[in-house]
């Protein structure tokens, strides 16, 4: 079996084998053209790898948990984060690898070198996968080496190329990835060259850069753009970058930096070379009887190639390629920093000034039209910042993958959601909340009379400090059993939320059930520690970003939920007057204006029946084991407590299974009662997840039909290591 | 007649082949049978199964240690009638804890290492089987059966 092989003695019947990458750059070379010394490491290496190691059918266990087109986007990210850890974590056989080593080795020494992806699906020059699959630029040392060809294999499975995979409908089971490893050439500039415009087919583009190609193609650096005629060999057209960056090689990989102001006014190629790198693009179409879009770097003098594949996007393309958006996913670290400006110093403190302005506004002074108008006007709000929550606040939420991937990529943890600890125990506005909730139960626990009022639903005479800090509660996080985002139809008492406290009252955390904090400084320092220079600082900055990004996953929504309540607030002051003047033998008219606009708000989200067992031809069906995806670790049995509407958090016992169809951050709140969390909507960093994480509970998402399938009562257990709940007595 | 060593022989090269086992268990008097990937040892004296902590099969054993494991070469043809052998064992089973379980574990891995996450995890049970007799059934009714000498 051949692991790894030169360009020069790759044959024709290796193009498979090599990838369309390697099989290239080996026709280039023979070809004459000028290209970096490059060996290729065949998918055959790939395929005995996983093989050998188990890897194959656990890769296809882990895609198989469920049916792929149920997952959602976020469960799919979850399964590449799996089995991404994998590959970290499983070395290369011995035998494999000590072939790979020498031959490395014997062709670059100690020199730096690219490690890119070379899929064997894009030698067929049907699909392209440029893109999607990882490069690592600058990689010195065989060990390095090795680690990022184990990465490189990982990124067949990324999110993306699984996605994509899919919508072209090839077979997963027979992917497989060949590597190539290549000299560094470290060009002043560099871009890539159509041969053919896709969009003028007589036409020709180049793009270039200052530096390295890195910054173009993951679009960190804006390059100047060349429109070329393709019969007269002339520039058309000269756009020019606002140059501001670029990327260069640092001790180790790649780093963006300013770009040196003495050129930040020139473009990197004058007309003659712009002509000479076209030309180069014409060549390669003629010797591969294709349209070209070449990979190119000059250094110094010399222009080299650093790879050329067809242009698939000139054949008519069945299904259009959607490509950009699956790459799109993913969010550049300087985007993200980006985002987190505008979120943290525009969009927050303006979601909290519309809040509070809207509390500021007395509606009882109101007269019915004005009131109708305010109505209106706070759904508009309400609008507007539940579409800033999807545009803006949900992609922030990629700062915490960023950072997960970047954490197993250094650390190899065991358990690839590690990560979560550093980003944990930040100060949570839900936290803050539920620590406000075991103040008043405290209150409640410490003080017999007034649970028995209570209890007994005596509530006139209660103690005035208690209701105080009751009322500064509701003021703040609103009535817990109203729904969040859509619901308008919610009556505001107290008696939910006493039937809650009550619950906690009875059940106080004692020293013994706090979750033992873990070594977080041990973990943050050990994970600093992978890092130097520039690297450990970015990876500080890296740090900080993902506790904000996650820490803002669970207060966009309680942000969210504060704007709702005015709105709630302004139509329940309309229904009480509507109340009050049809049954309160008032003579006064209600305004059209208002009766309108309350009739035109009645919708609420419709919840779906329970699963019900209905026996067909004497056969009954029965979920005993539901399979979803690990959220939480840990294995807890007890009563289920199936959530359909939020009012049914009222009734939550503590020591029983918290069931729900998605869990958002406002109904978080009985988590500390819960012994176990299941939900249906899947993923790790999901508010669910999230929250029983901080608590230590074991917790399963992406069941489907978990609210449908498990009914109140239920004895449930939660096997939180494997993401398996079991219905039904379970020894434990 | 087969000796000893050659039937032994015929027993590992079954167990070596196959990747899958149907355990029965009993509770109450009803029995219930489940499949389980396994690794037997080379001296033919224990299987090793992984189970999960909340599964029927699991408290079954909890409640009646007793168990008996089916293995058997057919490929669902016709000509498994003449050509496939199966073999059941009876015995008693147990859960292995730490130390053992680690070194046991590494046996299991290397027969399925794509088992990894399930045999690792906390909520699974590292499952003995200590085989008291064999009953090797071929040639379609050709019944023989082998005892353990403890």
């Amino acid at each position: 079996m051949t692991w790894i092989i030169s360009t020069e003695n790759i044959q024709q019947e290796d193009g498979q084998r090599v990838g369309g990458k390697g099989y290239a750059l080996a026709l280039l070379a023979k070809g004459g053209f000028a290209v970096p010394k490059t060996l290729c490491v065949t998918s055959q290496t790939y395929q005995e790898y996983v093989r050998r190691t188990g890897l194959r059918e656990r890769i296809l266990l882990e895609l198989n948990r469920k049916s792929f087109k149920d997952m959602r986007w976020e469960e799919i990210w979850d399964c590449a984060t799996r089995i991404r850890n994998m590959f970290l974590r499983k070395p290369i056989p011995a035998d494999i690898s000590g072939q790979l080593k020498q031959a490395i080795h014997a062709a670059f020494h100690d020199k730096a070198v690219v490690v890119r992806s070379s899929a064997p699906e894009e030698h067929d020059a049907v699909s392209s996968f440029a893109g999607l699959h990882e490069s690592y630029v600058n990689i010195q040392g065989t060990d390095a080496i090795l680690e990022h060809i184990s990465k490189v294999w990982a990124s067949l499975w990324s999110d993306a190329a699984l996605l994509y995979r899919q919508e072209i409908g090839l077979d997963v089971t027979k992917s497989a990835m060949a590597v190539v490893i290549q000299e560094i050439i470290v060009g002043d500039k560099s871009g890539v060259a159509f041969s053919k415009n896709p969009n003028d087919t007589s036409q020709g583009v180049i793009e270039s850069v200052y530096g390295l190609n890195q910054g173009l193609v993951d679009g960190a650096v804006e390059p100047d753009r060349w429109i070329l005629d393709r019969q007269k060999k002339t520039i058309i057209s000269h756009t020019p970058a606002e140059r501001t960056h670029w990327v260069i090689a640092g001790e180790s990989g790649v780093r963006l930096d300013a770009l040196p102001e003495k050129l930040a006014n020139l473009p990197p190629l004058n007309t003659q070379e712009a002509r000479h790198v076209f030309e180069l693009a014409l060549k390669a179409e003629n010797y591969f009887k294709s349209p070209q879009d070449l990979e190119w770097t000059i250094r110094q003098k010399d222009l080299v190639v650093l790879q050329s594949r067809p242009i698939t996007t000139l054949a008519p393309q069945k299904n259009g390629d959607s490509r950009s958006w699956y790459l799109s996913l993913h969010r550049s670290f300087e985007n993200l920093k980006h985002l987190r400006d505008k979120i943290e110093n525009e969009l927050i403190p303006a979601m909290i000034a519309a809040a509070d302005k809207m509390a500021r506004r007395d509606l009882s002074k109101l007269s019915d039209q004005d009131l109708a108008a305010e109505i209106n006007h706070r759904w508009e709000i309400n609008q507007k910042w539940t579409n800033i929550y999807w545009e803006e606040f949900i992609p922030y939420a990629h700062g915490v993958r960023l950072f997960g991937q970047i954490y197993n990529d250094a650390m190899h943890p065991e358990d690839p959601y590690e990560f979560i600890d550093l980003l944990t125990h930040t100060e949570m506005a839900s936290l803050e909340r539920n620590q406000m909730l075991a103040d008043l139960a405290n209150r409640i626990g410490n003080n017999p009379s007034l649970a028995k009022a209570l209890h007994e639903g005596q509530t006139e005479n209660l103690d005035p400090l208690f209701l105080e800090a009751v009322n500064r509660f509701v003021e703040k996080f609103g009535d817990l059993t109203c729904a969040v985002t859509g619901g308008t139809q919610c009556e505001q008492a107290p008696d939910g939320l006493y039937k809650i406290l009550l619950e906690m009252a009875a059940h106080l955390p004692t020293e013994a059930d706090r979750q033992p904090m873990k070594d977080k400084e041990a973990l943050q320092q050990k994970f600093l520690s992978m890092f130097e220079g520039e690297q450990k600082k970015t990876a500080v900055e890296l740090l900080d970003l993902a506790r904000s990004s996650y820490q803002l996953r669970d207060d966009d929504n309680i942000y969210l939920g504060r704007i709702e309540a005015q709105l709630l607030a302004a139509v329940r002051e309309a229904r009480q007057r509507i109340d009050a003047r049809l049954h309160g033998g008032s003579n006064k008219k209600i305004a059209a204006e208002l009766l309108k606009v309350v009739e035109s708000l009645d919708h609420r989200p419709q919840f779906q029946p329970p699963y019900q067992q209905k026996p067909e031809n004497g056969f009954v069906i029965q979920a005993r084991q539901l399979i979803g995806q690990p959220a939480g670790p840990g294995l807890a049995k007890g009563p289920a407590r199936v959530i359909e509407q939020t009012a049914d958090l009222a009734e939550f016992k503590y020591g029983e299974i918290l069931i729900c169809d998605a869990v958002d951050p406002n109904m978080t709140f009985v988590v500390p009662l819960a012994a176990g969390v299941v939900e249906r909507r899947g993923g790790m960093l999901i508010h669910g997840a999230i929250i029983a994480r901080e608590y230590g509970l074991p917790c399963v998402t992406g069941i489907p039909d978990a609210t449908r399938l498990i009914r109140n009562g239920d004895e449930v257990t939660v096997d939180g290591y494997l993401g398996i709940v079991t219905i039904g007595s379970a020894e434990l | 007649m087969e000796t000893s060593a050659e039937v032994q022989n015929r027993l590992r090269n079954l167990f070596e082949s196959q990747r899958l086992a149907v355990v029965a268990t009993q509770n109450g008097g009803q029995p219930y049978a489940s499949l389980v990937a396994f690794v037997a040892t080379d001296d033919l004296r224990h299987l090793f199964f992984v189970t999960g902590r909340t599964t029927r099969k699991f408290s079954n054993m909890l409640s009646d240690s007793r168990v008996a494991v089916l293995v058997n070469s057919s490929v669902n043809q016709e000509s498994d009638f003449h050509e496939a052998i199966s073999i059941t064992a009876t015995g008693i089973a147990e859960e292995i804890k730490d130390p053992e379980r680690r070194d046991i574990l590494k046996l299991y891995l290397s027969k399925h290492p794509y088992l990894e996450d399930f045999a690792k995890s906390p909520s699974c049970a590292l499952i003995r089987v200590t085989a008291r007799s064999y009953y090797m059934v071929q040639n379609f009714q050709n019944v023989m059966e082998f005892h353990i000498d403890r």
